[in-house]
């Protein structure tokens, strides 16, 4: 459901031409649950992070035990009671800061993913606005967010921030260009920059036992999914390329001097892009909502499933990635970047070109 | 917010810093994320250990040296007892001895289970520290079991110890060791041979030997630097002249000889020595002995002064202890092996990056209280 | 006994720098138990020490400052210690009360900037020709030398009360 056809509904219900209360009440409509979606993404992901650092750690993680009020059975209530705590605390802004853009810096990191989620197709249907250049769209949005880390490290007038945000500013620009290559190398394949065109491109089977899906499609499209999936772990600070945040080097990188709620937009938009990085992976690479056993469970409601199923997946993957390896520094992060993956990607695009026109 | 000059940052690092290892202060002069210079400033843990000593009996010091080094008590407790028997021609029975390099080493594995783990966390692996922490606990429960501390154990006494081992402790040990050893492979597997691991580490903080010996570095940091120097082998005090153990020295298996990873190497082979060696003395430990046996009733050491070493976790732990006769030392000097691997930090982490001036400072394996005293 | 050797060849090689030893106070002898020298050579006197082919005590292990008692000079020992031949030496140095002075040794062992700052931290020994020397334990501004005989506290520092020492055990 786009706002164009919510739009129309009311103009057929009313009987009258667009009108500014219609579109604004379209906008409502599905903005709505994308905070929502964006915002119990967020709790539900701090609770499994939780819980699989924990497992992975030989512990058990939050827990409710006893009588009383223990964050609830397992632990279910810890990130609630932790949203709580953080709307309760103090309000810090250091007196030295750059009161504005201080304050303005969360709202804009969190913007992006909020931004770029308005083009994500989560069913058939479920989709607040059917752009024709929807990769395109999100991407540009999704990158959007560095601008937010440069002011919120710049603003806090701390040595710390600014080097997590002189960090973030250069590993986001240079990771994005990975990415772009290997989404690139897809487009080209599918002909198409919207995002339903992508994934109806994947249905059906693959040499009659596989999903349709563009991961299995040759073997260039195969390293280009892995090249996107790296480099958007880059993208969203997450460890091993968590070189903006180093606890051990940076305290906390560019958000050192934000507390409360103002820390925990960062701390929800962290996990907003999470999500979003991991939705364009699941849609370009992994047939979006297309079932993995091609001709079952095809409804707009298993297709629900099977989108949030991948992205379920892969964030367990990097939150596996996150426990298991050491941080890469500066320099070699930059070295992966420009001097293995964007070679590579750009090898992709012509694998993928020529794998086009010889094999089909 | 002035103009942009080409002028070098001043950056603190610590006293309040996720990874200084205590309360330590790197004054960090940086050109982007390059250091150029580097000076540790050193005291936010002092204690006045040295002057606190002159007002003390000589007993009354054990538990003052077990919160120097308070993450290898034990090394600490036998370095200070070791120097007074010495000085004092006591000859303690040997199920002591026993009961004693039985401690020390078990207390060196926990200490470099510490300093393992949280190089891991310097180089940004939070998991590794938490499996380390796992068996460390045991060896706490270990220490608790004997004598009811889990940190600061006051447990070797001048002429013998606090408690004799409890019923069961040598039983709990072998479980401990033949759990233990598995792990230890699992460890190098998760974190030293990680690839990403041997990239931060490898031919990073070159501490070459000479330059070791110049600033006086001994323990496994002069180790990682490929000299053959332990004070259990080349000078032997206590019984460890009984135990058959090697010494790990670096060899530049992933990079050059003496870097971090080496230094990282050395520490886990010694934690599998030191595994040896508790074998053989629980092999060995003589089974009747009484432990206040040889208890002087009143420590008065004679007119003169010693300079004793041991070999602790961190290097040469070193007392000097001058008498003038009474009942309290004259003066008691503590040489700190962590005091002098800190001093080499600004030779050998100066060019590098801010990332590598922590992995480098971790690798070095500091702590704060016994540098400050 | 190695700093009998030690005396001998110095004795040798440096005929003024050998001091009469203030070691009689512990009952120890000048010669046998450790190397009493005057401080003026002691800078020639090391570098000696640290590169002649049979001594080649290459590690300086410790310095520790020592104040002999209320009204008597104070002292320095070094503890040396070679990594070649395994032996060891002790060196001590007698200086007066009112004027410690000993020359720095820190070009010739590296480590002994940090112990020579500390020993100046706690006692007052003005170590010259040391690159950096200044407090390393106390704070810069803390005044007088704690590990003195004869120190007594401040009543307070930066306004904060200053506990006293206890004497003895209550």
């Amino acid at each position: 459901m786009t706002v164009d056809q919510i739009i129309r509904w009311f103009q057929s219900l009313s009987g009258s031409g667009e009108q500014a209360w219609m579109f604004l009440a379209a906008v409502v409509i599905t903005g709505l649950p994308l905070f929502l979606v964006l915002a119990t993404n967020a709790i539900v992901a701090v609770y499994v992070e939780r819980k699989v650092s924990a497992f992975m750690q030989d512990r058990i993680g939050p827990m409710g035990q006893g009588a009383g009020f223990h964050a609830g059975k397992w632990g279910l209530l810890q990130t609630v009671a932790d949203a709580l705590k953080l709307l309760l605390k103090e309000d810090v802004i250091p007196s030295a800061a750059d009161r504005k853009l201080f304050v303005l810096a969360p709202y804009i990191i969190f913007l992006a993913p909020f931004l770029a989620i308005a083009a994500i197709p989560f069913n058939q249907v479920l989709q607040v606005s059917d752009l024709n250049i929807g990769v395109f769209y999100v991407l540009a949005m999704g990158s959007f967010g560095v601008i937010g880390l440069i002011l919120a490290g710049w603003a806090s007038d701390n040595k710390w921030s600014l080097y997590g945000a002189m960090r973030s500013a250069a590993q986001i620009v240079s990771y994005e260009i990975p990415a772009g290559l290997s989404i690139i190398a897809v487009v080209m394949l599918v002909g198409s920059l919207n995002l339903q065109q992508i994934i109806e491109f994947q249905t059906g089977t693959r040499w009659g036992f596989l999903p349709n899906w563009v991961v299995f499609h040759n073997p260039f499209s195969f390293l280009a999914f892995f090249i996107y999936f790296i480099s958007s772990v880059a993208e969203v600070n997450r460890t091993p390329f968590d070189i903006p945040e180093a606890e051990s080097e940076l305290v906390a990188g560019f958000h050192t001097e934000y507390s409360g709620m103002r820390w925990a937009l960062f701390f929800l938009s962290e996990y907003a892009n999470m999500l979003i990085v991991t939705a364009v992976a699941v849609i370009v690479f992994l047939g979006g909502w297309t079932s993995p056993i091609p001709g079952l469970f095809a409804t707009a409601g298993w297709g629900l499933f099977w989108f949030l199923f991948k992205i379920g997946i892969l964030i367990l993957v990097m939150m596996w990635f996150r426990w298991t390896f050491p941080r890469l520094r500066v320099d070699q992060l930059m070295h992966v970047c420009w001097k293995v993956f964007i070679p590579l990607a750009m090898l992709n695009i012509f694998g993928v070109g020529v794998w086009a026109l010889g094999v089909g | 917010m002035g103009i942009v000059h080409g002028e070098e940052m001043v950056l603190n690092i610590g006293p309040q810093h996720p990874s200084t290892h205590g309360v330590l202060r790197l004054h960090v002069q940086t050109d982007g994320e390059v250091v150029s210079h580097i000076e540790p400033v050193i005291g936010y843990l002092h204690r006045c250990f040295e002057k606190h000593c002159e007002h003390l009996t000589y007993e009354q010091v054990i538990p003052y040296t077990d919160r120097c080094d308070y993450i290898a008590s034990m090394n600490n407790n036998f370095g200070y007892v070791v120097a007074m028997e010495e000085f004092l021609g006591i000859q303690v029975p040997e199920r002591v001895e026993y009961i004693r390099v039985i401690m020390a080493e078990l207390n060196r594995i926990a200490s470099h289970l510490i300093a393992l783990g949280t190089y891991g966390l310097d180089v940004g692996a939070f998991t590794p520290f938490l499996y380390m922490f796992r068996d460390r606990e045991r060896i706490l429960d270990l220490f608790e079991l004997t004598c009811g501390a889990r940190l600061l154990y006051n447990y070797m006494w001048v002429g013998g110890l606090s408690h004799d081992l409890p019923v069961g402790f040598v039983d709990a040990c072998y479980r401990f060791l033949d759990d233990f050893e598995p792990n230890l492979k699992e460890y190098h597997d998760l974190l030293m041979y990680n690839k990403i691991f041997i990239e931060r580490t490898a031919d990073v903080g070159v501490l070459p030997a000479e330059v070791a010996i110049q600033y006086g570095v001994t323990g496994p940091n002069l180790r990682g630097s490929g000299v053959q120097w332990d004070l259990r082998k080349n000078e032997p005090y206590s019984i460890y002249d009984r135990f058959d153990f090697d010494i790990p020295v670096g060899t530049g298996q992933m990079g050059s000889v003496g870097d971090c990873w080496d230094r990282y190497w050395v520490r886990a082979q010694e934690m599998a020595e030191s595994v040896k060696i508790i074998r053989q003395a629980l092999q060995d430990l003589p089974a009747e002995g009484n432990v206040h046996e040889a208890l002087p009733r009143k420590v008065r050491a004679p007119k003169g002064s010693i300079y004793k070493r041991t070999e602790s976790p961190r290097g040469d732990l070193g007392y000097y202890i001058i008498s003038d006769g009474k009942g309290t030392p004259f003066r008691v000097k503590m040489r700190s092996p962590a005091f002098t691997a800190l001093s080499v930090l600004s030779e050998i982490a100066s060019g590098w990056m801010i990332s590598d001036v922590i992995a480098i400072l971790g690798s070095l394996d500091i702590v704060l209280g016994e540098i400050d005293r | 006994m190695m700093n009998a050797a030690v005396t001998e060849q110095i004795r040798e090689r440096f005929p003024q720098a050998l001091a009469e030893g203030k070691g009689d106070l512990f009952g120890e002898t000048a010669g046998e138990d450790f190397v009493a020298l005057a401080p003026e050579p002691w800078l020639d006197v090391a570098r000696w020490l640290r590169d002649d082919p049979a001594l080649k005590l290459d590690s300086l292990q410790c310095i520790t400052g020592v104040d002999l008692g209320p009204e008597q000079p104070l002292e320095v020992r070094y503890n040396l210690h070679s990594m070649l031949h395994h032996h060891h030496a002790e060196i001590r140095i007698v200086v007066p009360r009112e004027d410690p002075v000993v020359p720095s040794v820190a070009e010739v062992w590296k480590i002994a900037d940090w112990f020579e700052r500390e020993v100046y931290d706690l006692f007052g020994v003005t170590f010259t020709g040391h690159p950096n020397l200044k407090r390393i334990l106390l704070p810069e501004d803390w005044e007088g030398y704690p590990l003195r005989k004869d120190y007594t506290e401040p009543e307070t520092y930066h306004g904060i009360v200053v506990p006293k020492v206890k004497t003895g055990w209550e």
